[in-house]
């Protein structure tokens, strides 16, 4: 029975948060969302909105000004270890190999060594960057090097994924293929993931919801459900008329809160 | 791995090329204000580049070299250990910061070499007088580098590892000094070339000896040709030594340049 109402809840809820920069800087204004278990939800705004602090914010890394979140009904007051990030610039170490970049959220965890590189190893190959485990990161390409911090935070088994525009420095083709991985990978490993995205297209091809957040300060204009069925082919989804409507739809929506 | 390589086979010749031909460019010149002359004073290339050898052939200069690296090592030593600690010390934490941070931008602004006469007031003329010109000399640079190398360190990382859940201590040694560490050592070398300065002032101003004694002794002589191949040779072992840390810098810390 409690367990029942456990699984039901949503696993992130944010509750009348308020974010000012110091030197009076807004950026979120009372927001609330809930984010279910198991889903993939999107940010979607436009750039400055404050997308990237809202998810800070929940994964404990900057403090708010006002409201709460909640994390499996606990109040969040720094990272957890059920939280695991995926930065936009990659934050890799220059001067560390993509295994021991991959291992590191383990290494700081004091997993043994043998271990952990292991663990690193299962999902370098996840990610699909078996052979690249002794490249520094200054011998891969962007994409590559966001597979890297994919495979960081898969390493550390959370539950959930916060990922700031994890694409965003990676070239158009690349990215692609990268959605269609990451769909593919989300498969395997069921996770929670909050998606931060100012793309239309990505936002409704990878989630199962849109939090549509308006200009500056950032609210919370509209949540919207875009799950398409994930469960055929992931490459099929970008034919789909569906997916061809919600974008439409979402510009439709996203517009009037533009000028 | 190839297509990292900056430099390609002819890139290379090209570059030695264009030093040679300026090095030509400049001794020729000096040949010929040598030869005109500018000043009886002033030798031509040629006749420095004899006695130079002379000096070689005959140990003076490597005697000389014996007795002025000794003071130089020492300091560069203590203050490489040392002043690394205190600026790593004033990085990390704010009150240290808050304490000794003025101090160092009045010592790094203010004119050291001015000091140096005074050193033989306060520590007299021996070994410890020098050592101490050459970690006045040395320590701005190398604490003030360390310093920023820490407040330096990209956020970003530092923000990762605590995503990850690093403690404060794991921050500080598997991010926070590693990231610093190219900033650390360009600090080092910048202090290598000051402490030359140093030591060579201190031979000259406090009591000559090594090198700074042969400078004088010529000079008192009027052999003008030994005195510029003293001068000369301290210049060409500066440099020598200087990019010779370039170059290992270069190496070592490859990896952190190419990437943010
Ligand atoms: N450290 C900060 N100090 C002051 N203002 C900030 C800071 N970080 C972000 N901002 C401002 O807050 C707003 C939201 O920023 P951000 O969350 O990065 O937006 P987004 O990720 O949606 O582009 C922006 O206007 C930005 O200029
Ligand atoms: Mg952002």
């Amino acid at each position: 029975m409690q367990a029942n109402t456990i699984q039901n809840r949503p696993i992130i809820e944010v509750k009348e948060l308020s974010k000012t920069y110091p030197g009076r800087v807004e950026a979120l204004r009372n927001v609330n969302l809930s984010i279910p278990r198991g889903q993939l939800t999107t940010l979607l705004g436009p750039s400055g909105c404050g997308k990237t602090t809202l998810l800070k914010i929940i994964a404990g890394l900057l403090n708010k000004t006002e409201g709460n979140v909640f994390i499996n009904g606990q109040p969040v007051n720094g990272p957890g270890p059920e939280r695991a990030f995926v930065f936009q610039d990659f934050a890799l170490l220059p001067w560390c190999t993509v295994l021991r970049n991959v291992a590191f959220g383990l290494e700081l965890r004091g997993v043994p060594g043998k271990q952990r590189n292991e663990i690193a190893m299962k999902y370098i190959d996840e990610v699909g960057l078996t052979g690249f485990e002794k490249a520094y990161p200054y011998e891969l390409s962007g994409g590559m090097r966001q597979r890297v911090g994919l495979a960081r935070a898969l390493a550390v088994d959370a539950e959930i994924l916060l990922m700031d525009e994890p694409f965003a420095s990676v070239d158009e083709q690349t990215r692609r293929k990268f959605q269609e991985d990451l769909l593919n990978l989300l498969k395997i490993e069921k996770k929670t993931v909050v998606f931060v995205t100012h793309s239309i297209e990505e936002a409704v091809y990878v989630s199962d919801q849109v939090a549509l957040l308006g200009p500056r300060p950032g609210r919370i204009m509209r949540v919207i459900n875009t799950r398409l069925d994930h469960a055929e082919n992931v490459e099929d989804i970008r034919r789909d008329q569906r997916y061809l409507n919600l974008v439409e739809d979402l510009w439709q929506i996203l517009r009037q809160y533009l000028i | 791995m190839s297509k990292y390589k900056p430099k390609t086979k002819t890139g290379l010749f090209k570059r030695i090329a264009w030093r040679v031909l300026s090095l030509v460019l400049v001794f020729g010149l000096w040949e010929f204000a040598g030869r005109k002359p500018i000043s009886i004073i002033f030798p031509t290339f040629t006749s420095t580049m004899v006695a130079l050898m002379n000096l070689l052939i005959d140990g003076t200069l490597l005697s000389a070299y014996a007795v002025t690296l000794v003071p130089l090592a020492i300091g560069v030593a203590l203050v490489g250990f040392l002043g690394i600690v205190f600026g790593i010390l004033m990085g990390l934490y704010r009150s240290f910061e808050w304490l000794t941070l003025p101090v160092f931008i009045i010592v790094q602004s203010a004119p050291m070499a001015a000091l140096i006469p005074l050193i033989t007031f306060l520590y007299g003329i021996g070994l410890g007088a020098k050592v101490l010109a050459v970690v006045l000399m040395a320590a701005p640079v190398i604490v003030l580098n360390s310093y920023r190398g820490i407040r330096n360190a990209n956020p970003t990382l530092i923000q990762m590892g605590r995503s990850f859940l690093a403690s404060r201590t794991q921050e500080i040694f598997k991010i926070i000094l590693p990231d610093a560490s190219g900033m650390i050592f360009a600090g080092l070398r910048l202090g290598v070339a000051a402490g030359f300065i140093g030591v060579i002032l201190a031979e000259l101003l406090i009591t000559p000896t090594g090198i700074g004694d042969l400078i004088t002794y010529y000079r008192a002589l009027a052999l003008y040709p030994q005195m510029f191949a003293s001068i000369f040779s301290i210049v060409l072992f500066a440099s020598v030594v200087v990019s010779a840390l370039q170059r290992l810098e270069g190496i070592l810390f490859r990896r952190q340049q190419c990437t943010s």
